[in-house]
């Protein structure tokens, strides 16, 4: 509507600058639309400047949408709903696990398989180098194209998955090797082989296990924490979480068809829920919110990998001069404190008879 | 779910008066309080409500006295319908020597749940109607000569969920349990975490398995009993730690619920999927222990891991 303001309808565009034109619009979100809109409209305007005939100052006029999508962008990404940051942590094109690896650590040696079963690389684990530290990652994993997704079980981890990190944890333990560990899943995977291999007895074993573990574990929510299936990789002495990461017992659908019996009610049950980073930073269920670039880890990959990059260092280096005992037994206190609940005081009779 | 609502039917007949209910597994108004029989009136004609039940596996109408006599399981089929955790506690333990723990720890709606029903009236509605304050009893008492840690959890309060209360009373009973060197038998019963408490729920997945893992390092026994039905972050956290991981026949186990697993999957679930006998089958526990033989069982595995030295001094205490 206002686009014909600036002239553009009246031209045939260009082939090459149809792309440019709908490339924006692709895994575009809802609420994100006047932001696209009104970077449209500057791109046309700036690619075709000889189409403005009627002699408005050009730069002036560049100047105010820039302004004012700036404005708006200010505006819609602090004002975002619980449901849309589920969507920007479910972005196609957000940073996964490998990407972070990749751009905050260096020297990656990937290490596969659970040494049981088989390799599901849902979950992908090896050593690297955060800064100067040798350290160990592994994270859950999922796929950027419909391929890879289905090699990658769209980030789902059977048992394998489990198993193979806690390999890699027992190793990084035997061999004195923080771990630093990324949840980006929905889930732990519900299926046939899943149950027939135990995936409880796994994720439980990894609860146990990381409990214990002498070297400094440090965990991110980079996107989806869905329930179990992240806490399976979740038990460590720092939990943080990026700042539209969410992390849940269940998914806001689940929730919804179970107590509104109604799916599409997930919205108000990811409100209720309480699931953001900023609501959990609030409940002290995570220890830091790791702040994102304006629109979403996805808009500035790079910045994000730094910001995730010197965090970690940060509690690394706090972690690392601690001993393992003090560590161990903050760990403990550090989950053993999570719950609310009411306790009546004991009457005073029984208090007697005691 | 097809058996919540007959729970509820037998819970509800047991416990009419919740606050005459004291908080100690000796409990026998259950018995009391049901019906006689009139002998003169044979099976076909009317049946009187809460003095007959139909077994949901053979169809054999079961006389309730008999059933509750029988730790309600058929004795046609050895069907093992849910047990309340006071009466499964009863069948355990010695007579009078269960110290109930924390006996007075309710839930707290610490999100302000809103949803279709709010999280307070949904547990004041099932402190109601199951007599309890939530949905596990835990304690130490004596089975034989052994004094152990003993949690029982109950599906009619909440479907068995697992929130702040049922964590932070199973961590306490560990951490008693660790500290007096006891041994701990908890058996579950839990469609999972509790959803009104959110991430609270889930992270008292990893504060019980926390607990136990100083249990495991002070290398005293933990015995897991899996009883219908025991799914999801329940399954995925202390239930599935055990040293020995037993069940009751017939119990329905697993992580993710069958439904959602053949929504996700397409596929159609192989034959007795989920149950005590496939698990079995899969290497997943230690043996399936009818409920009428579960006291000895207990006994027989608790004699091996508490030998020698530990037994004396769990005596001596």
């Amino acid at each position: 509507m206002q686009i014909r303001l600036f002239g553009c309808t009246n031209h045939t565009l260009p082939a090459s600058s149809k792309i440019a034109k709908f490339k924006p619009m692709r895994h575009q979100l809802d609420f994100e639309k006047p932001i696209v809109e009104l970077q449209n409209k500057l791109e046309e305007l700036k690619k075709h400047p000889e189409t403005h005939s009627l002699g408005l100052s050009l730069e002036e006029e560049v100047g105010l949408i820039e302004k004012k999508l700036e404005e708006t962008r200010r505006q819609i990404f602090s004002n975002l709903s619980a449901w849309d940051r589920i969507k920007i942590a479910r972005h196609p094109k957000r940073p996964f696990t490998l990407d972070y690896i990749g751009s905050a650590f260096t020297g990656f040696s990937e290490l596969h398989g659970d040494r049981l079963f088989a390799e599901d690389r849902a979950v992908v684990g090896g050593f690297a180098c955060l800064g100067p530290h040798k350290v160990m990652v592994l994270g859950t994993q999922k796929g950027r194209d419909t391929k890879e997704n289905i090699r990658r079980n769209f980030g789902s981890a059977h048992p394998e998955g489990y198993r193979k990190a806690l390999r890699l944890m027992k190793l990084a333990e035997k061999f004195q090797l923080p771990i630093i560990t990324f949840i980006d899943t929905a889930g732990a995977y519900p299926g046939v082989g899943a149950e027939e291999r135990h995936i409880a007895e796994a994720i439980a074993v990894n609860l146990r296990e990381m409990m214990m573990f002498e070297m400094p574990v440090i965990a991110t929510v980079i996107g989806e924490g869905g329930s179990g299936g992240a806490l399976g990789i979740g038990v460590a002495d720092k939990v943080l979480i990026l700042e539209n990461a969410y992390y849940s017992v269940i998914s806001p659908e689940g929730c919804a068809a179970i107590l509104w019996k109604d799916r599409s009610a997930a919205p108000k049950a990811a409100e209720a829920l309480k699931i953001t980073a900023r609501h959990l930073l609030e409940l002290g269920l995570v220890d830091e919110v790791v702040p994102e670039p304006l629109g979403g880890a996805h808009t500035a990959p790079d910045v994000m990998a730094v910001t995730l990059r010197d965090s970690l260092l940060r509690h690394l280096n706090q972690l690392l001069q601690m001993s393992a005992a003090d560590r161990l037994k903050q760990r403990y206190a550090k989950f053993r404190a999570f719950g609310h609940f009411a306790e009546k005081q004991p009457v005073p009779v029984e208090k007697v008879e005691s | 779910m097809a058996t919540t609502s007959f729970t509820k039917k037998t819970l509800g007949v047991e416990t009419v008066e919740p606050g005459l209910t004291p908080p100690t597994a000796t409990n026998n108004t259950t018995f009391a309080k049901k019906p006689k029989l009139p002998t003169s009136k044979s099976k076909r004609r009317e049946i009187p409500e809460g003095l007959w039940t139909k077994c949901p596996k053979c169809s054999s109408m079961v006389f309730d006295k008999e059933l509750d006599e029988n730790l309600k399981v058929c004795s046609h089929c050895q069907h093992h319908f849910p047990i309340g955790c006071r009466e499964r506690i009863h069948s355990l333990v010695e007579t009078c020597t269960f110290e109930e723990m924390d006996a007075e720890m309710t839930s707290v709606d610490v999100l302000n749940f809103t949803g279709v029903a709010s999280y307070t009236s949904k547990l004041e509605s099932y402190t109601k109607s199951t007599g309890l304050k939530d949905a596990v009893i835990t304690g130490i008492g004596k089975i034989g000569e052994h004094r152990v840690g003993l949690g029982v959890m109950d599906f009619g309060f909440l479907g068995g969920s697992m929130g702040s209360v049922v964590g932070e009373k199973l961590s306490r009973l560990i951490e008693k349990a660790t500290e007096k060197e006891l041994p701990l038998i908890i058996i579950s019963t839990s469609g999972g975490a509790r959803m009104y408490e959110g991430m609270f729920s889930l992270m008292q997945m990893a504060k019980t398995c926390a607990a136990l893992a100083y249990h495991a390092k002070a290398r005293l026994p933990y015995i897991s009993v899996l009883t219908h039905p025991t799914t999801a972050g329940v399954m995925a956290s202390y239930a599935s730690v055990g040293d020995l991981i037993i069940a009751e026949p017939g119990a329905m186990v697993g992580f993710a619920g069958p439904r959602v697993i053949k929504d996700t999957t397409q596929a159609e679930l192989p034959p007795g999927f989920q149950t005590a006998e496939f698990l079995l089958d899969h290497g997943l526990i230690d043996a399936i222990v009818p409920r009428k033989e579960m006291k000895p069982r207990l006994l027989e595995y608790l004699s091996y891991l508490t030998p020698g030295k530990k037994q004396a001094a769990v005596a001596a205490a």
